[in-house]
């Protein structure tokens, strides 16, 4: 679906990212891992062309992204930022009604269908009940649900999240991951998941992808990246890893420096 | 369901307008030269008809030569400066962006000084078209400052246009000092923001472009709702943001350029009224763009009319009026925010 060659890409001087490939298949959840600033944002936001890259091409199903019309990539790409400004906020209806924007291309108003499909993504986020809110009074949780529903309301192919659950406390992290597995498992839609977080991707993820200062280190499955020898070498620290005894995914463990 | 729809977005306009006609019909009413309510509104609905029936000769001219004019002049600037200082505070993201942060205003001045140095302000047209001429190349100059490698970067723009401003002004000072000549008393009357030479000409001269500006501005209030969070954000949900941050900034620009021309520069509008709309109508520019033009057109109307009225026949900077009324109204609608939200 998602085909990467060969991109590279520099803000300014030094390359950023460097010689990246690889590919994303149909309803795939792909995850991206790798250290502060070996390029995870800035891979995320060249998929959504916010940045083009200086080499190499993407392919939306075949197609170059590069002459696709911007409102044609945000019917299938949507995005999840990390956190989004609230100037003089909405409320979460018209922020979700937001996601039908692409669509609506010279129109002014959304139409009773765009109303329909925004309150159908409101009911499967579990976000109907404050609607009428202005987003400034929800908790980071519950906005973090309003953005997933304005990319519902998107109706597209892909979803793209960049560190979802930073913010979040584990009753939240876990709700959000479910919700996201369960539109990637039941709507088949297709998820690329920037995180920090090594045990999150390893248990959500179909596959994974390590990056280091730019340069992909290793792509496969959780147990084929997450290995002891690949995260002490990319992060640079001690770490443990062993089972999760409940889904027999690769777990990671901080150790403290020459505590044992 | 509170969502901006067709029909919230006209009913609010019409009720506005309606506002608005009172405002009009009660400022032309009012002045040194009393002329009854209803006499003011037969002389105004028979010279609509081509009629010539009521009033006296005075009267007529009184009503359709210097006051309806000087309304119609001050109802395009209030609706232009509040339209553009909504879009600036959006482009920007800065609740205190006004319409003279990118220093067009300066420019205007500037263009006004030296039209009166070179004795150009004696023609009507002389003055208005030469602080015309200093605000369209103030935006030329601010804009090829502020653009990096095709971009507009709000940061770099804002900077641009500060230092311009603040460079200009050092001009606008330096003419004031050194110059002995009275006109220039002219001067610091417009600073303030003035009427009193406003006529029918003025008004052809800036209706076209602050009319223009303002259905600019209108066709992208959509995508206007999506970069007030963020430039990143409005490309997520697919728009061109270059090219709306273009032509948005050049409409805003160009209906400050066309108000302060005619009127110098009158504070506290592009603000407070933007602010006001917000808080009784909520943060969509499909529907903030309508009814803050129609706001500030009333409140620059009444504040004018008080202006030339309060200590008639002395007349006040209508700068002096906006300020001291907006002021306190602001305040009352921040503090009673909670009761204008659950209406």
């Amino acid at each position: 679906m998602i085909e990467v060659n060969a991109i590279s890409f520099r803000y300014h001087k030094d390359w950023v990212l460097q010689d990246v490939s690889f590919w994303v298949e149909k309803g795939e959840f792909v995850g991206v891992i790798g250290p502060n600033g070996s390029g995870k944002t800035t891979l995320l936001k060249i998929l959504y062309r916010l940045l083009t890259p200086q080499k190499g091409e993407i392919l939306f199903d075949l197609a170059p992204m590069k002459r696709m019309p911007r409102a044609d990539i945000a019917k299938r790409i949507a995005v999840v930022a990390q956190e989004t400004q609230l100037l003089f906020p909405f409320s979460v209806l018209e922020t979700v009604l937001m996601g039908r924007s692409p669509y609506l291309g010279h129109l002014m108003f959304e139409s009773e269908k765009d109303l329909e499909i925004a309150k159908k993504a409101m009911e499967w986020t579990n976000i109907s009940l404050f609607s009428e809110r202005p987003l400034d009074e929800l908790s980071g949780g519950e906005r973090k649900r309003v953005f997933i529903a304005r990319a519902l309301a998107q109706q597209p192919e892909v979803i793209l999240l960049d560190e979802p659950t930073a913010n979040l406390d584990i009753h939240h992290q876990i709700d959000f991951l479910d919700l996201i597995l369960s539109l990637n498992q039941e709507r088949g839609l297709t998820i690329v998941m920037a995180s920090h977080d090594i045990n999150i991707a390893s248990e959500f993820c179909d596959r994974l992808i390590l990056l280091r200062g730019g340069r992909i280190y290793k792509i496969g499955t959780p147990e084929e990246v997450i290995t002891k020898e690949n995260i002490e070498l990319v992060y640079g620290c001690e770490v443990w890893i062993d089972q999760n005894p409940v889904s027999g995914m690769p777990r990671i463990s901080l150790l403290k420096k020459g505590g044992h | 369901m509170k969502t901006v729809t067709l029909k919230k977005v006209l009913t609010t306009s019409i009720l506005l307008s309606l506002l608005l006609i009172v405002v009009i019909l009660l400022s032309v009413t009012m002045g040194s030269v009393r002329i009854p309510p209803l006499r003011s509104i037969r002389i105004l609905f028979q010279s609509i008809l081509g009629l010539t029936g009521a009033g006296s000769e005075t009267e007529r001219t009184i009503i359709l030569s210097l006051r309806l004019p000087r309304a119609v002049l001050a109802g395009f600037v209030g609706a232009g400066l509040s339209v553009s200082g909504a879009t600036f505070q959006a482009l920007l993201r800065n609740p205190l962006a006004d319409p003279y942060i990118l220093g067009v205003s300066s420019g205007a001045a500037v263009g006004a000084i030296l039209a009166i140095l070179l004795g150009l302000g004696t023609f009507s047209f002389g003055l208005p078209l030469a602080s015309f001429l200093g605000a369209l190349l103030t935006i030329l100059v601010v804009f090829y400052f502020g653009r990096q490698d095709g971009r507009i970067h709000p940061n770099t723009l804002l900077l641009a246009g500060v230092i311009i401003g603040s460079f200009l002004s050092a001009l606008i000072m330096f003419f004031i000092s050194v110059s002995q000549r009275e006109e220039l008393h002219t001067i610091i009357f417009w600073l303030m923001g003035d009427f009193s030479f406003s006529n029918a000409q003025a008004i052809l001269i800036i209706f076209p472009y602050i009319l223009l500006g303002v259905f600019l501005l209108y066709l992208r209030s959509r995508h206007l709702n999506l970069i007030l969070s963020g430039e990143e954000n409005a490309v997520q949900l697919g728009v061109d943001v270059e090219k709306l941050k273009l032509i948005s900034y050049l409409s805003a620009s160009l209906i400050t350029a066309a108000s302060v021309s005619v009127c110098g520069l009158i504070g506290f509008v592009g603000l407070i009224i933007p602010h006001s709309a917000r808080l009784i109508f909520g943060p969509d520019h499909r529907l903030l763009i309508p009814s803050a033009a129609l706001l500030g057109a009333s409140f620059l109307i009444a504040s004018d009319t008080f202006a030339r009225t309060l200590l008639a026949p002395v007349e006040l900077p209508v700068g002096v009026i906006t300020a001291a009324f907006g002021g306190p109204f602001f305040i009352y609608l921040l503090k009673t925010r909670k009761a204008i939200k659950t209406l």
